[in-house]
């Protein structure tokens, strides 16, 4: 098979499916990933993140399709030969060995002379500002000291491929944000293709060059993180990205241009741009989606409704509003807004934030002005020499 | 109700607990340390089942260690014993928990099987294995029989009669393997998988990952096959009773006959005691030396996840 814009060390895996038994994890994933990309692979649980990593870890072996590395099939290669390096979420040290054992001890199975070692392990040991923890026991490290030396222990296989299962998640929050920061200067520096398995948004979208969100084992959307932000393929990434999530609610589609649609809502006319789309079917309901921040509290709105609940964080109030049409919303306003629990409201809502999603889900391409379009397009492959 | 509160709070402060704990305290007086203390005792007495029992000092120890050529016999039947049995009890448990271990279709009916001789009562164990042996119709000699090995006389020939009882005794290896196997399971899947990322062959994961992480239970199963090979008795009191020629006439079988056959209450009192004092001995050799070997997670303060 041939592979386009594949970089030397590009990963591609096409048609990939994986049963256990009769489960069906991954349902045919295809997915291709430059050289020196950040990817994080996001979905909630059960959704075969892992099993897809460990999929391309050779830790699992294919039911169905092929994946390739550089160029080489590694399909059916033992994982030592895949040139990868993998971080485990427990982080898989060798209780019973110091740090530099725990680190060299692959590579001296290997048969690489002791000098080679020496030095990969004390360049990584610099890198992670593990050097004075070299002699210690695994029980002797803080939780994240223990995630370095598992990341050590990674670089000193200087892989094509870094793989990353949730190495955060045993962290506690202050400790996750320096090593998230951490991780980001380490891909930078070692310029290296890094696939990181995540639940947390937060991680995914502010580590990664690009995300590949996972629903039930197809891949639901592949982009940019903002991409997928602002342009959700379907209800699924929509509801997804983004917290609180995206409100939805049920409307009739009454008109449609080619790069526009008229629907109603509760009576309300509301013309929203698209990019251009294919014809909808005018029979079936469409959703509008529309994220908190952008629901306007207003004199005059498509909406009404009294609010719940008020949950005031200082900078915004989030205010949970049951509507007068049945189903509820949520809208952030500022934290200096007077809205009270029990108050009627309006909700106004402006078409170019809307999000509309046919019968099937799938989401018709969002119009958005310059300023966002330039910011979730695409950097040119990041680690590109040119 | 009213009043064991106010017997324990104003007359006996700190009753309750020693009334809780009243059972094991009792147990432990009545049936550990009575009987211990008793047995020293009896020990430094000439004390025959019947007749009149005379303070000796240690004249039992004296007479065993340096007019008693039985004692040593027997003493080096047993080491002798205790070091193939030993090493052949952990390496078989190891190595059949490790099999036992790869998840394959029918792994439990194997470990129930493998576990089944260990409770099975002892005797009913010797009456199978005296029809394995047994010279002409022997199961054993029977299948050397078709690869046209002649056979020996496992039970009647002193060359090989302690080999027999070493097979037999092996027999209940199912609780080491039982405790060799749930210490294999708690090992981490996970440092395999790492191991197996970096190209650790299969045979160094075993020595370098399996050995080490299973040697608090190595150690374990390796004083507890050291206290059941001393204190072997029952299979060879039933297979050979001591027999051929004295060549398994074990320790504890001599301590068994002077005390029942003898009717030495006494000298069988002083030899239990030097069995425990070696026992008690290589137990905490063992332990110094352990060390060394021996990896214990459980030193590990908030290790857990590890
Ligand atoms: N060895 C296995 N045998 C059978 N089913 C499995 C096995 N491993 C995973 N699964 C199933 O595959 C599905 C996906 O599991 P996976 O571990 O990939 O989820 P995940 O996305 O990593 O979730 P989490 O965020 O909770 O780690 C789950 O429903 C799980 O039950
Ligand atoms: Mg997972």
């Amino acid at each position: 098979m041939i592979l386009r814009g594949l970089g030397l060390a590009g990963l591609a895996i096409l048609g990939l499916k994986k049963s256990f038994g009769t489960v069906d994890v991954l349902k045919g994933i295809d997915l291709e990933i430059r050289e020196g990309e950040f990817i994080s692979f996001l979905g909630p649980s059960g959704c075969g993140k892992s099993t897809l990593l460990r999929c391309i870890a050779g830790l699992e072996e294919l039911t169905e399709g092929a994946i390739q590395l550089g160029g080489r099939e590694i399909t059916d290669l033992p994982s030592a030969k895949r040139d990868i390096a993998m971080v485990f979420q427990n982080y898989a040290l060798y209780p019973h060995m110091n740090v530099r054992k725990n680190m060299a001890f692959g590579l001296s199975l290997n048969g690489m002379p002791g000098v080679e070692i020496d030095t990969r392990v004390r360049n990584a040991a610099e890198i992670l500002r593990i050097t004075e923890l070299l002699d210690r026991k695994p029980r002797q490290l803080s939780g994240g000291q223990r995630q370095r030396v598992a990341i050590g222990r990674a670089i000193t296989r200087q892989p094509k491929l870094f793989l990353l299962d949730e190495p955060l998640s045993n962290l506690d929050a202050s400790l996750r944000v320096t090593m998230r920061a951490e991780l980001s200067a380490l891909h930078d520096r070692l310029g290296v293709t890094m696939i990181y398995v995540t639940h947390d948004q937060v991680e995914a979208m502010t580590l990664s060059d690009r995300v590949v969100v996972l629903d039930k084992g197809r891949v639901a959307q592949f982009g940019h993180p903002l991409e997928l932000f602002h342009r959700p393929a379907n209800l699924f990434v929509a509801g997804f990205i983004g917290s609180p999530q995206m409100n939805f609610l049920t409307a009739k589609v009454e008109g449609q241009t080619a790069d526009s649609i008229t629907v109603s809502l509760n009576g309300a006319a509301l013309t929203i741009p698209t990019l251009g789309h294919a014809p909808v079917d005018p029979a079936r309901p469409v959703t509008l989606g529309i994220r908190p921040d952008r629901l306007e509290i207003a004199d005059e709105g498509q909406l009404t409704g009294t609010i719940r609940l008020a949950e005031r964080l200082g900078t915004e109030n989030h205010l949970h509003i049951a509507l007068s049409s049945g189903g509820s919303v949520v809208v952030i306003t500022d934290g200096t807004h007077p809205a009270r629990a029990g108050d009627q409201v309006k909700l106004r809502i402006p078409p170019a934030d809307a999000h509309v999603f046919d019968a099937d889900g799938i989401a018709l391409p969002r119009r958005l002005d310059a300023a966002t379009e330039a910011l979730i397009s695409e950097p040119e492959g990041p680690a590109d020499p040119a | 109700m009213t009043d064991a509160r106010r017997i324990s709070s104003r007359r006996l402060p700190g009753l309750a607990p020693w009334l809780f704990i009243s059972p094991w305290i009792l147990g432990f007086f009545l049936f550990t340390l009575g009987p211990m203390i008793f047995s020293l005792i009896m020990s430094l007495h000439d004390w025959p089942v019947v007749g009149e029992r005379k303070f000796i000092w240690f004249d039992n120890y004296t007479t065993m260690l340096t007019q008693d050529p039985r004692f040593w016999e027997s003493l080096g039947i047993t080491a002798k014993f205790a070091l193939v049995f030993v090493p052949l009890n952990i390496a078989l448990s190891f190595l059949l928990a490790v099999l036992l271990n790869v998840k394959v279709r029918g792994t439990s009916l194997f470990r129930t099987a493998f576990y089944l001789p260990s409770i099975i009562s002892g005797v009913a164990l010797v009456m199978i294995w005296k029809w394995i042996y047994s010279k002409d119709y022997g199961l054993l000699n029977y299948g050397l029989s078709l690869l046209g090995v002649d056979g020996p006389n496992w039970l009647g020939d002193p060359n090989w009669s302690i080999l027999a009882i070493i097979i037999a005794s092996l027999w209940g290896l199912g609780g080491t393997m039982l405790i060799l196997l749930a210490g294999l399971q708690s090992i981490p899947k996970e440092l395999y998988e790492a191991a197996r990322v970096s190209g650790v062959p299969a045979w160094a994961q075993t020595v370098y990952i399996t050995i080490p992480m299973l040697s608090p239970m190595l150690l374990f199963t390796f004083i507890t096959s050291l206290i059941s090979a001393f204190q072997q008795l029952t299979i060879a009191l039933l297979l050979t009773k001591g027999g051929p020629t004295n060549s398994t006439y074990f320790f504890a079988m001599y301590i068994y006959d002077n005390a029942f056959k003898f009717h030495d209450m006494g000298y069988a009192a002083a030899m239990s005691w030097v069995m425990f004092l070696i026992i008690l001995t290589l137990s905490v050799l063992v332990l110094k030396y352990s060390a060394a070997w021996v990896h214990y997670e459980g030193e590990a303060k908030g290790g857990g996840n590890g």
